[in-house]
């Protein structure tokens, strides 16, 4: 049982190696003087779209152009560019949709707001629709002084006992 | 009010369709460039036929051109070629940015297909083309007298979009020249 499980953690931690080595590729091709520029490297290559093939990141992407830039982001960190000076540089030149996440612009107002106004809104229409029935079930449901008087009446005669269990 | 309630997700459902929609017919394979309506980049490359010569954003100042991102190993700019050629034969002054190719290969092409540029920078490693923000070739640009990128045309040139937008868009920009 212990060889078994020996076994199967060693063939387990191959594969995360393996996945690891593959998963970090795109970054041992690149030189850095100390390992907060190989960090700054991964995340900004990893907020930045490939145009090429949309749904991927620089980092993740084998297409030329995102060997390039990627080469470009390396070269700029290498040079001391801070992470925003980097950012300007590729929305200077490819314009906003490289970008991953949008900015907060005019332009994506709504699009940053509109969670939270779809929210508001639901819980406006929320408020008064439960507001609302819970009064109609008072008026309405809820029965009349001589309705109840003739209910008790009525269950008096049946044998049922007296209490007013229909008080709401 | 309860009128207007029931009508709610209805509208709701309207809103979210109509954006979907717009969503939906978007062609984010091409993408918008912020460079339209900026002033063209500036740059300067070996020339591909003579490299000890260079060519630079100035030899372009003062007439309305088109810049050309190709290469020969792009099978589409062969396609767009004989637009491009119709174009220079008019008198329209194409320049061109030969996008991350080599030389020898380059010179054959333009044996074979012919020479529509006034002149190519030979943009070997794509620097160039990475400050104009080239992402995929062919990609055509539309410079102003003032040497302002007016328009970007990506992918190849078709007969349809010489006709109704290349040609329209460089004769009125030769207008525009004129009457200043």
């Amino acid at each position: 049982m212990t060889m078994a499980r020996s076994v199967f953690m060693m063939v387990l931690f191959a594969f995360v190696v393996a996945i690891a080595g593959v998963a970090d590729a795109a970054s041992t091709l690149y030189r850095f003087d100390n390992p907060d520029q190989a960090q700054r490297f991964q995340a900004l290559t990893e907020q930045l779209r490939c145009l090429v093939c949309q749904g991927e990141s620089i980092a993740d992407s084998n297409a030329d152009l995102a060997k390039d830039l990627r080469s470009r982001v390396h070269e700029m960190i290498l040079a001391g560019r801070s992470n925003r000076q980097i950012m300007q540089f590729m929305t200077d030149r490819y314009g906003d949709f490289i970008l991953y996440k949008p900015p907060f612009a005019p332009r994506t107002y709504f699009l940053w707001a509109g969670p939270l106004l779809l929210l508001l809104l639901v819980s406006a229409v929320m408020i008064k629709y439960v507001g609302r029935t819970r009064r109609d079930k008072q008026s309405t449901i809820g029965l009349q002084h001589d309705e109840r008087a003739r209910l008790s009446r009525l269950l008096g005669e049946s044998g049922e006992p007296k209490t007013d269990r229909t008080q709401t | 009010m309860k009128r207007y309630l029931l009508l709610l997700p209805l509208i709701l459902f309207g809103a979210v369709a109509v954006m979907l929609g717009v969503g939906l017919t978007l062609n984010t394979s091409q993408v918008n460039s912020p460079l339209v309506g900026k002033p063209a980049p500036d740059f300067q490359a070996p020339s591909l036929q003579t490299p000890e010569r260079s060519v630079q954003l100035s030899d372009l100042s003062g007439q309305v051109a088109l810049v050309n991102i190709w290469a020969s190993w792009c099978t589409t700019c062969r396609q767009e070629h004989p637009y491009l050629m119709a174009l220079s034969e008019q008198g329209i002054p194409i320049y061109g940015i030969d996008y991350k190719d080599e030389r020898p290969k380059a010179l054959a092409w333009l044996e074979q297909y012919g020479n529509a540029y006034r002149a190519i920078a030979f943009d070997a490693q794509g620097r160039v083309g990475m400050d104009w923000g080239v992402y995929g070739v062919p990609e055509t640009y539309v410079i102003d007298r003032q040497g302002v990128i007016r328009h970007k045309h990506i992918g190849a040139i078709t007969a349809h979009s010489l006709r109704e937008q290349l040609q329209p868009l460089i004769a009125e920009l030769r207008r525009e020249g004129e009457s200043r």
